[in-house]
């Protein structure tokens, strides 16, 4: 068995046992508390979602890279379906919202699909971004403009390009690490994903002080401490998948946990100001798309620059 | 069977576009007939509130519509008819050969469920518009029969008035407890409660109204 194909299995066992695990404590808990206990219901929808984002995500790396670039252009498209829902858009902004989800959705995922890294890397930040206020002006309407636009703004580079970010991994060229790239999207949401899971675990063991009662009623610090901690920890025992040395990795599962935790506590407070608890109801027991990606966004173009910048030609 | 797929084509599609979602309360859930009454601020509200229905409910809940808007055109005609299986109701008192309240009534009794919106005519405005009395004679003529308060949200920004290519929004579709005409209630009084009863399922927040 190839280096890859022995990195893959190791990875498949891990995240089984872990999903194992949790369906084990949410059964136990069932038991001891009672099916009806709110905290048992959600867990059991929180574990039971899990298993099946895992499945469909094992489901696309098995069948290769356009498989998992499609999977993440329908996950923007329902993020950026879910931001938008949110913003103030009024209806003189529906030529910038069609070519926002008709063209610049489909556009940006084809750069990424080809990998052609010198379009999809600035075509939302450059041509999206100067198009959008155009396409809204021309239909005369000022009120609310600076708001209207700078809230698309937001939702094209959180929704598209900062999403797109994880499946463009698959496209670097990493040196000594050719075709294995599959590994390094598997290393960056497993770390994200941990790590939410584990400032939650840890928070709900040793939570005492909260770390920003107006953005987050449940974030601790000693959740954060803990959970960024044991991230970081686990990424760097996670390195023999990855082209990184064991220190590095656990660097960049810091640098991973850290931003991760930035762009959740980011997207929460957009989340205040709008007066809702969650970005919608897609996934039972999470919430909607972005409440399973806000850590994700944060941490995806960050990692994929760093690593672009120091490991590939 | 043409028209169970057209059903099934319609309601993927506007899944697809709006995520729809019904969110029920739970003496709405499980009824076996009722009379669901919406807000109504886009032509799409009959297609979502009848694609979050069960499937066994959705089988046999008959909207009411405005003939004219409904009989306008071949293919309309026949979604309106076959796959709805709308209620049509001639606007126009003036044209009317049939009672619209004895038309709902007669699909009441032939075990049907009604969807029904109050205020008459698409609302473009933030507050609801005063209810028409239809619901009010549909209630005295059948007691028994429990109204169920909907709210649906966001529809009217996905394809406004005017506008060609729907949006995606997240729409969602509220149902409230189920309302029964108390015996002796004055129209007015009745109207009122039932306005606010939609009223009630509104979201405070979220968005642009």
């Amino acid at each position: 068995m190839s280096d890859y194909q022995s990195a893959l299995t190791g990875l498949f066992l891990g995240v089984l046992a872990v999903l194992v695990t949790a369906s084990a404590t949410a059964f136990l808990l069932a038991r001891r508390r009672g099916a009806k206990d709110p905290l048992v219901e959600n867990l059991s929808a929180r574990v039971n979602a899990w298993w099946v984002m895992a499945l469909i995500l094992g489901l696309a790396f098995w069948i290769g890279q356009p498989a998992v670039v499609l999977l993440f252009a329908i996950a923007s498209f329902a993020a950026l379906r879910e931001f938008v829902t949110l913003t103030s858009a009024h209806r003189a902004d529906t030529w910038m919202l069609a070519a926002l989800f008709y063209v610049a959705l489909p556009v940006q995922y084809w750069a990424i699909w080809t990998g052609w890294y010198g379009f999809s890397s600035i075509f939302i930040p450059v041509y999206v971004f100067l198009m959008m206020p155009v396409l809204s002006a021309l239909r005369g309407e000022t009120g609310n403009f600076l708001i209207r636009v700078a809230e698309v703004q937001w939702a094209a580079m959180v929704a598209i390009y900062c999403v797109s970010y994880v499946p463009a991994l698959l496209s670097l060229d990493i040196p000594g690490y050719g075709g294995q790239n599959m590994l390094l999207v598997a290393y960056l949401v497993i770390v994200v994903q941990m790590s939410d899971v584990l400032q939650y675990i840890w928070g709900k063991l040793l939570g005492r002080r909260k770390i920003a009662p107006k953005l987050s009623p449940s974030k601790t610090v000693e959740g954060f401490v803990g959970g960024v901690g044991s991230a970081t920890v686990l990424g760097a025992c996670m390195w023999w998948i990855t082209p990184f040395s064991f220190w590095q990795s656990g660097l960049l599962a810091l640098v991973i946990a850290l931003t991760g935790f930035f762009g959740g506590l980011a997207l929460s407070a957009v989340k205040r100001d709008r007066g809702v608890k969650d970005w919608g109801a897609a996934i039972a027991g999470h919430g909607g798309f972005m409440d399973r990606l806000d850590s994700l966004v944060f941490a995806a173009p960050v990692f994929f620059h760093l690593v672009r910048y120091w490991w590939t030609l | 069977m043409f028209a169970g797929i057209a059903a099934v084509v319609i309601t993927r599609l506007s899944w697809l576009i709006t995520a729809a979602q019904g969110f029920w309360h739970p003496e709405a859930k499980g009824l076996p007939q009722a009379v669901f009454f919406a807000n109504h601020t886009s032509n799409g509200d009959t297609v979502i509130l009848w694609s979050v229905l069960p499937r066994r409910l959705r089988q046999s809940t008959r909207p009411v519509a405005a003939a004219e808007y409904w009989l306008s055109h071949p293919l309309k005609s026949w979604i309106g008819r076959k796959v709805f299986n709308c209620v049509l109701i001639q606007r126009d008192p003036a044209q009317r050969v049939q009672d619209p309240v004895a038309q709902m009534t007669g699909a009441l009794d032939a075990g049907a469920s009604l969807i029904l919106f109050p205020e008459g005519t698409r609302n473009t405005g933030t507050e609801l518009l005063p209810f028409r009395a239809g619901i009010f004679h549909l209630a005295a003529a059948r007691p028994e029969v429990p109204l169920v308060p909907v709210w649906i949200e966001n529809l009217h920004r996905v394809l406004p008035k005017g506008e060609v290519i729907p949006l995606p929004f997240i729409c969602t579709v509220r149902f409230g407890a189920p309302l029964r005409l108390a015996p002796g209630e004055s129209k007015g009084a009745f109207l009122f409660r039932a306005e606010a009863a939609v009223r009630a399922l509104r979201p405070e927040s979220g968005g642009a109204a």
